[in-house]
Formats: structure tokens, C-alpha cells, sequence
């Protein structure tokens, strides 16, 4: 078996109380694979550390306990080379314009002048963002903003990729056309695609495997596989096999779904 | 131009003829102040002249160092302090009642610690302004967004370049208003500064003018000052409006 592409092994992660007193579980223990080139989805109830999965993957945050390993080399809180986050909220940067936003993510990449000129071209036809380069952000829409956040993390050509809840702030019609995107930036790029949402349909439509995490503290209960061809877009909605793998979702999801609720209805959750 | 700025110019010339009226009519006699075309042609004739170049100079020139350094050490100051909460949270008192403190009190300690030269009057321009650009560029800081942050720290950027790449570009329109207020206090630390003991400058030149009855010399000087610091400020201001444009603000 070849090696995995992103390792995770008993990863668990403890926020400190601020009162000195136990801290917060927020997740795990955890253990995972993700194989090179394969698009993983990871879906939750709310607050039950589906970031801080993500932030640990990204080296924004270390791990209490276990380890986490990026094409062999651990992670242990430094943000290491080949790794793209796209966030759920706007990242653009507001005083630049939409090819200053993608050039920032080339300014620790040591390449040519000639050859950052043709990556940032490459990923504004790419993003559709061509006629668009002078703009700044404050003109766009929120799609198009997060079509440059997209840009400006493609342009770096990284192997594996991190989606943060990328479309949560979209409507339901531009999520469906921003996911056809990202499935053919994915065949295109050829990169390792972690994605984190709430979504239950469109981690369906989007993923190669799925992951369903209990509540706080976040575990895996189970990981379904939904075989779908690699030259796939958002038509994949319409299969019968698309509601027979939504459905083990929910079912897996429903029981944590309502302990969250319970827990939130005694009191406030922390954000995990 | 808009309907408000031609209102705001009807205001101000609506004033100047009222004033030029008064001192026509003789409710404001010839000693309390000139009319104000005679302040006009007095500034042009000490312009063309050059008898005031001196004194101009170098009250706008501390001033800029006074500036300058507000404005360095300002930023510089809040983005350490942006780092260190419970630095922060010790000083918050004094900013929040610095202004309260007469500065030109500590004149004459400063000339104790700094000679009798330029440089107490550049410190005390310096230290009215420098808490003003603390307390905005402060303000700027806080409210960058924290996936900004995270992007900065993706991209693998260090502690002074995401500063001087990311939280400060975003905190500029703020920065820009501590700038405004830096600018208008060195002038008024600097110009005080020369009322109170100096052998040059405007303010030495316009309290001088003042106790010789030489309003031909002082009131021309007091337009001047407004003119720079209105300039300077109307500048700054264009420019936080750019900024702000540019963020659909």
C-alpha cells in the first residue's frame, strides 16, 4: 500500500480553561489517511471541531496528543510547504486589487518574474476572473470574491488543499456552480482536496469519501465512500445513488446532530 | 462640487465679509485686527518678501520631525502593544487620560533633558501627537479580521511582515485619522512651544508681533499656520476617503 498523503494518529486536541481548571476536549483521538489526489469530505454537528481538525491538518494549531504527518514530514504547529487553505469568510485583502490578492500568495515562492506573470494569467482565466484584475474586491460579489481567495491559493500549486466551509456564506444555485468548479480544479490540479462543511449534499456531490464526526469531542463514526467517477459535476445530484449516500449521511449524522442541540439548549457551546 | 461643499464655501465667505464689514464700519477697530483683504495682502507681501522665511521654516520643518517621529513611533508602539495584551491593559488608563495631562508642563524638564535648542520643542509636538496615531492605528488593529490573520500566517508570513502586509494595510484608513490629528497637535506642541521660550519660529514671530501692536505681522502669520494645517489635514482626509472607496466603504 502506497503511503498516505495526509496521516493523522490518535490526533487529539485540548483547548486550556482559562480558569485553570480542565480544559476543553474538543477532539479526537482521530486516526486518518488521505491517499495523494483524492477528494475527502468532512461533515459534523456544529462545535464538533471540524476546524480545529482542519487547523491541525494546516499546522495553525498543534495537536495535545498524536501526530500528524503531510507527505511523510510531521506537522507540528508550522504551516508547511504545499498546503492552500481557502476559509469561509471573505479573506480578500481590500486594498488590493483581484491580481494584487493572487500575487500575494506567490511572495514566499521563489520563481521568476515571467513565471509569476504566467501562473497569476493561468489561474485568472482559470477562476474567470480575466476581465476582472484591475477590480477590487468591495466590486465583486461574494462569489467572485471567493472565486479570487481560490485564485490567490491555486497560484501557489499546492498539493494538497484545505476548504474551510468555503461556500457557507453563498447562495444555494452559486454553491452548486462554485462545487462544479472545484471538482474541475480538482481533476485539473491534480491536488489532494480537504473539505470541511455543513452541507450534507454537497459533501455528496463533491467528495471521493466522506466523513460523518460525532459531537464535542469530535471523533470519526464513520467513513462512506460514494465510488463516483472522476469526471463528475453537479448533475450527480440527480443519480439515485446521490440520495442513497445523502441518506447514510443523515443517518450517521442525526443522533450527534441532537446531542449538540441538547447541549446547546443547556447552555452556550464553545466555538470549536 | 457637491451642495454641502458649496454651503460650507457660502459659510466661510459669508464670515470673511462679515468680519471685512465690521472692521469697515468700525465695530472691530484697526487695532483689534485688520480687515481681512489687508491680512491677505500682508501674507503675500511677507511671502514675496522673505523677511518671515526663517521663522517659517523652521517651525514647518520641527514640526515634521515632530510629526514624523508621532507617526513612526506611534504605529511602531501600537503594533507591539497589539502583541502584548497585558502591556495593553496597563497603559489603557494613561491613553485614555493623556490628554487630560498639560504637556507643556513638562517643558521645562524636557529642556533639562534635551537642551535649549529645537529639540524640546520637537518633543513637546511629539508627544501631543504620538498617543493620537497609538490610539487609531489601536482601534485599526482591532478590528482586522481574523481570517486575515490566518491567511498571513498561511502564506507563512513573519510577525513584521504580516504587520507592514497585512494588519496595517488593513488599518490604514485609521492610521490615516491618527495622522490627521498627529499633524494638527505638532503644529499646535510646536507653535506653543515657541510662544513659551524660543528665539525663532512663527509662534516666537506672531507673540512678538503681538506685544509691538504689529498685526500686519500677526494676524498674516495666524492664516498662514490655518492654510498649513487645514492643507495637510483636507490632504489626508482625500486620501482616507480613497481608501475607504476602495473598500465599497
Amino acid at each position: 500500500m502506497s503511503q498516505a498523503h495526509v496521516s493523522l494518529r490518535g490526533v487529539t486536541k485540548v483547548f486550556p480553561s482559562s480558569s485553570g481548571g480542565q480544559g476543553l476536549h474538543a477532539l479526537g483521538p482521530i486516526d486518518l489517511d488521505l491517499q495523494q489526489g483524492e477528494f475527502f469530505a468532512v461533515v459534523g454537528p456544529s462545535g464538533c471541531g471540524k476546524s480545529t481538525l482542519l487547523e491541525l491538518i494546516a499546522g495553525l494549531t498543534s495537536a495535545t496528543e498524536g501526530t500528524v504527518e503531510f507527505e511523510g514530514r510531521r506537522i507540528e504547529g508550522d504551516i508547511p510547504d504545499g498546503i492552500g487553505v481557502v476559509f469561509q469568510e471573505d479573506a480578500c485583502f481590500p486594498w488590493l486589487s483581484v491580481e494584487d490578492n493572487i500575487a500575494f500568495g506567490l511572495r514566499k515562492i521563489a520563481v521568476a518574474h515571467e513565471e509569476k506573470r504566467r501562473r497569476i494569467g493561468g489561474v485568472l482565466d482559470l477562476m474567470g476572473l480575466g476581465d476582472f484584475a484591475r477590480s477590487y474586491p468591495a466590486q465583486l460579489s461574494g462569489g467572485m470574491r471567493q472565486r479570487v481567495c481560490i485564485a490567490r491559493t491555486l497560484v501557489i500549486e499546492p498539493r494538497l488543499i484545505l476548504l474551510d466551509e468555503p461556500f457557507g456564506a453563498l447562495d444555494q444555485q452559486t454553491r452548486l456552480l462554485m462545487g462544479d468548479e472545484v471538482l474541475k480544479l480538482w481533476r485539473q490540479t491534480g491536488a489532494t482536496v480537504f473539505l470541511i462543511t455543513h452541507a450534507l449534499d454537497e459533501a455528496a456531490m463533491l467528495a471521493d469519501r466522506i466523513a460523518v464526526m460525532s459531537a464535542r469531542p469530535g471523533q470519526l463514526i464513520d467513513v462512506v465512500e460514494t465510488h463516483w467517477p472522476a469526471e463528475r459535476d453537479s448533475h450527480i445530484v440527480e443519480r439515485l445513488e446521490f440520495g442513497a449516500v445523502t441518506a447514510r449521511l443523515w443517518k450517521s449524522l442525526r443522533e450527534e446532530s441532537l446531542k449538540t442541540m441538547a447541549k446547546t439548549s443547556r447552555g452556550p457551546a464553545d466555538r470549536t | 462640487m457637491s451642495r454641502i461643499a458649496v454651503y460650507r464655501v457660502l459659510v466661510i465667505a459669508a464670515a470673511v465679509l462679515l468680519l471685512e464689514l465690521l472692521c469697515y464700519v468700525g465695530v472691530i477697530d484697526r487695532i483689534t485686527m485688520q480687515p481681512p483683504h489687508r491680512i491677505l495682502r500682508d501674507l503675500a507681501l511677507i511671502l514675496i518678501s522673505g523677511k518671515q522665511n526663517a521663522a517659517i521654516l523652521k517651525t514647518l520643518s520641527n514640526a515634521s520631525i515632530a510629526f514624523g517621529l508621532a507617526l513612526f513611533v506611534g504605529v511602531a508602539t501600537a503594533v507591539v502593544l497589539h502583541g502584548y495584551r497585558a502591556l495593553r491593559e496597563t497603559l489603557d488608563p494613561l491613553f485614555a487620560t493623556y490628554y487630560a495631562i498639560p504637556v507643556f508642563a513638562f517643558y521645562p524638564l524636557l529642556i533639562v533633558l534635551l537642551g535649549l535648542g529645537d529639540a524640546p520643542q520637537i518633543g513637546i509636538g511629539f508627544m501631543l501627537g504620538v498617543v493620537a496615531v497609538i490610539v487609531n492605528t489601536l482601534n485599526g488593529l482591532d478590528r482586522v479580521p481574523r481570517v486575515l490573520r490566518k491567511t498571513a500566517r498561511i502564506q507563512r508570513l513573519g510577525t513584521i511582515e504580516t504587520a507592514l502586509t497585512v494588519t496595517l494595510p488593513y488599518a490604514a484608513p485609521y492610521v490615516l485619522t491618527g495622522a490627521k490629528f498627529a499633524v494638527a497637535y505638532s503644529l499646535i506642541g510646536i507653535i506653543g512651544a515657541e510662544f513659551i521660550m524660543s528665539r525663532g519660529g512663527m509662534g516666537y514671530e506672531i507673540s512678538f508681533a503681538y506685544n509691538n501692536f504689529d498685526n500686519a505681522t500677526m494676524y498674516p502669520l495666524i492664516v498662514l499656520i490655518l492654510v498649513v494645517s487645514i492643507s495637510i489635514n483636507t490632504g489626508l482626509s482625500r486620501w482616507e476617503k480613497l481608501l475607504l472607496a476602495r473598500r465599497g466603504q
